[in-house]
């Protein structure tokens, strides 16, 4: 993954500094409420840059999204509708005070549709609801990510352990640049020669990731399985080669030579030495990797055609539909800073010299 | 990318250290792949024997005399579509990240060196900007502004450059404490001609040892909106484009696919190995394997 760095915001272990002994429970929940006040202040910024980036620039939204159908009259009711006729600061404050009480807007592109319909009409329409409309993408999405990261973690901990006990060998040389050549490639290429392989030479799984409706992709595991693979294929690259970095680094540390020449099982040396202090890095790793997906997903499920947030968002930015592309964004914006508190917390759990630390600060 | 594409690189040293890194198996196998991208992309215009526009035969028709490579979903010559098909997402990755430099570079040397408020609200922009999936950010920005090649550019610049800054901000911080820079101080030099002959040159070998991650990145971000006909528009001939709009006759004339998609399995590959092994050659210069 070493190709997706921008990708990667620096998880770091932040305000830890000072050394001091403390009451760890109490410490943990003051860092959780300041982590926490710190992501709700990121995500206000956030959704402000979401906000103003759709709106502020040039680009006559009402009539992209009526297309063929853009008369005067549509347009300006459109535009009503949208509330696109009063200042920005008061949209933004609309749109905002609506989102927290979990009421995301109404969709532009079914507002058209309607308006088309009735000619000129008022009051709410049917079916709009963007809160309602992303509710089972949202499912599948989790469950496509969620079987992801479940094959991820093991694996990449597996292949990037092996790699870094056997820093400079050929086990090593095989694993890191198979990673090094697998990441490098663009989601939707990977995903491409991975259908080209599965589909079209060996008919194994279907090119496309068709769910009935009221269906949940995981009663057809058949569709799962190509995104799941390019997925993996590329994010467990990234994982792979940072964990293996990391016991590479543990490998050379003095502990684990004193551990050797004092005769201890070699097997104990790796599980009792050099895993456990290399695990609190990969942790950060996991989490980057786990934001990368965010990312990712939105690639991959276009690929496939799966049913996913990936694949609405995609669509409604086509269709230039600002309601349904502001929603999902300041949805995962929301979820990409909650991973980073989520991270930094199983550090603290996992190191408790950290945890000591900050009950100082 | 510097050290790898003559053309690009700065004469000097960036040149004395490409041997080093180049001479590893690693090195060589990445360059000759480049050096094949690079050939078919700038060069196949020159060659491709038919149009890019105009139909020679029935959609998804499988490789033949006439046409090498077959056919594409409109039976347009895939051969050609594929020889036209690099200039666009090298020229517009190489525009964006020569771009992220510049940004990045200037961003980072005046926050780096103003000991005034521009450092911490430059600084927490790039913190904003970090804190965000980039994909959702161009992808939110093309929803504001319509998609299009000056929007695509700029998004993947808005994402790309902060990156960069921080990079140079740190160096410049470490740099402007250095006694050359106090020497430029003491003899009255001003504050733009410190940065430009003073801090910069001291500092570009570090800030660009990433270039090739970058420029990676900056190709799947293009490549990927491109697939996703969010960037260049039909009948635009583009490798990205390609592999999206022939999926239909994957089972007619898999070339329609397959070709476009070696060609940029084999460009990202090739940067990220010229990457890897320059990373590595730094890393072994500064004592570390």
């Amino acid at each position: 993954m070493t190709s997706r760095s921008s990708d990667f915001a620096s998880v770091g272990t932040g305000e830890v500094d000072a050394v001091s002994s403390g009451r760890a429970r109490h410490t943990i929940a003051a860092f959780l409420t300041k982590r926490l006040i710190a992501g709700a202040a990121t995500l206000l910024v956030a959704s402000f840059v979401i906000f103003f980036a759709v709106n502020v620039l040039p680009g006559n939204v009402a009539t992209a999204v009526l297309g063929k159908n853009s008369t005067p009259a549509n347009t300006a009711l459109l535009r009503r509708r949208l509330h696109l006729n009063r200042p920005f600061i008061v949209r933004y404050g609309d749109w905002l005070g609506d989102a927290l009480q979990g009421n995301l807007g109404q969709s532009a592109v079914a507002l058209a549709q309607a308006g088309v319909g009735e000619g000129v009409g008022s009051g709410t329409v049917q079916n709009a609801g963007v809160a309602q409309k992303i509710g089972t993408p949202f499912r599948n999405s989790v469950i496509l990510a969620g079987i992801t990261i479940i094959l991820l973690i093991p694996l990449s901990l597996l292949l990037g352990c092996l790699a870094g006990v056997r820093a400079g060998r050929s086990a090593d040389y095989a694993i890191s640049y198979t990673a090094l050549v697998l990441g490098a490639f663009p989601e939707f290429v990977l995903g491409t020669l991975l259908i080209f392989l599965f589909f079209t030479l060996l008919n194994l799984f279907p090119p496309i990731a068709l769910v009935g409706p009221g269906q949940t992709p995981l009663s057809e595991p058949n569709v799962l399985v190509l995104p799941v693979l390019t997925l993996l294929g590329v994010s467990l690259s990234f994982s792979a080669r940072q964990v293996r970095a990391g016991m590479a680094e543990v490998m050379r540390q003095d502990y684990v030579a004193m551990a050797r020449l004092n005769g201890l099982h070699e097997r104990r040396v790796l599980w009792r030495y050099a895993l456990r202090n290399a695990l609190a890095p990969s942790v950060q790793v996991f989490a980057q990797t786990i934001q990368y997906l965010i990312g990712g997903i939105i690639i991959v499920e276009s690929v496939f055609a799966y049913p996913g947030i990936g694949t609405f968002l995609v669509d409604a930015v086509t269709a230039r539909d600002v309601p349904e592309v502001e929603a999902v964004a300041l949805i995962l914006a929301a979820i990409y800073i909650l991973i980073n508190i989520a991270a930094d917390l199983l550090v603290l759990l996992l190191v408790p010299k950290l945890r000591t630390g900050l009950a100082q600060t | 990318m510097t050290a790898v594409s003559p053309s690009l690189a700065r004469r000097g040293r960036v040149m004395m250290r490409w041997p080093r890194f180049v001479r590893t198996p690693q090195g060589v196998v990445g360059l000759a792949m480049l050096a094949f991208v690079l050939l078919v992309a700038f060069v196949g215009p020159l060659i491709a024997p038919h149009s890019i526009e105009e139909p020679i035969g029935a959609p998804g028709q499988s490789p033949g005399a006439g046409a090498l490579l077959g056919t594409d979903f409109l039976g347009r010559d895939v051969l050609s579509r594929v020889l036209h098909g690099g200039v666009s997402v090298l020229g517009l990755s190489i525009t964006a990240t020569v771009l992220t430099y510049i940004v990045g570079i200037t961003v980072g040397l005046i926050a780096g060196y103003s000991r005034s408020l521009v450092d911490p609200l430059l600084m927490r922009f790039v913190d904003l900007m970090l804190s965000f999936p980039a994909l959702l950010l161009l992808l939110v920005l093309v929803t504001g502004a319509g998609s299009g090649v000056g929007i695509l550019i700029l998004g993947v610049v808005l994402v790309m450059f902060p990156g960069v800054a921080r990079i140079v901000r740190t160096s410049t911080l470490e740099a402007s404490v250095k006694g050359y820079v106090e020497a430029a101080v003491m003899r009255g030099e001003r504050p733009s001609a410190i940065l430009t002959r003073e801090i910069l040159p001291n500092i570009i070998s570090f800030v660009l040892a990433d270039v090739g991650i970058r420029f990676s990145a900056a190709i799947i971000f293009i490549a990927s909106l491109n697939y996703l006909s969010l960037g260049l528009k039909p009948p635009a001939a583009d490798w990205a484009l390609m592999i999206a709009e022939n999926r239909e006759i994957l089972s007619s004339n898999v070339w329609g696919v397959l070709a476009p998609a070696i060609m940029l399995g084999l460009l990202t590959i090739s940067v990220n190995l010229l990457g890897d092994a320059y990373a590595r050659t730094l890393g072994r210069s500064r004592g570390r394997a």
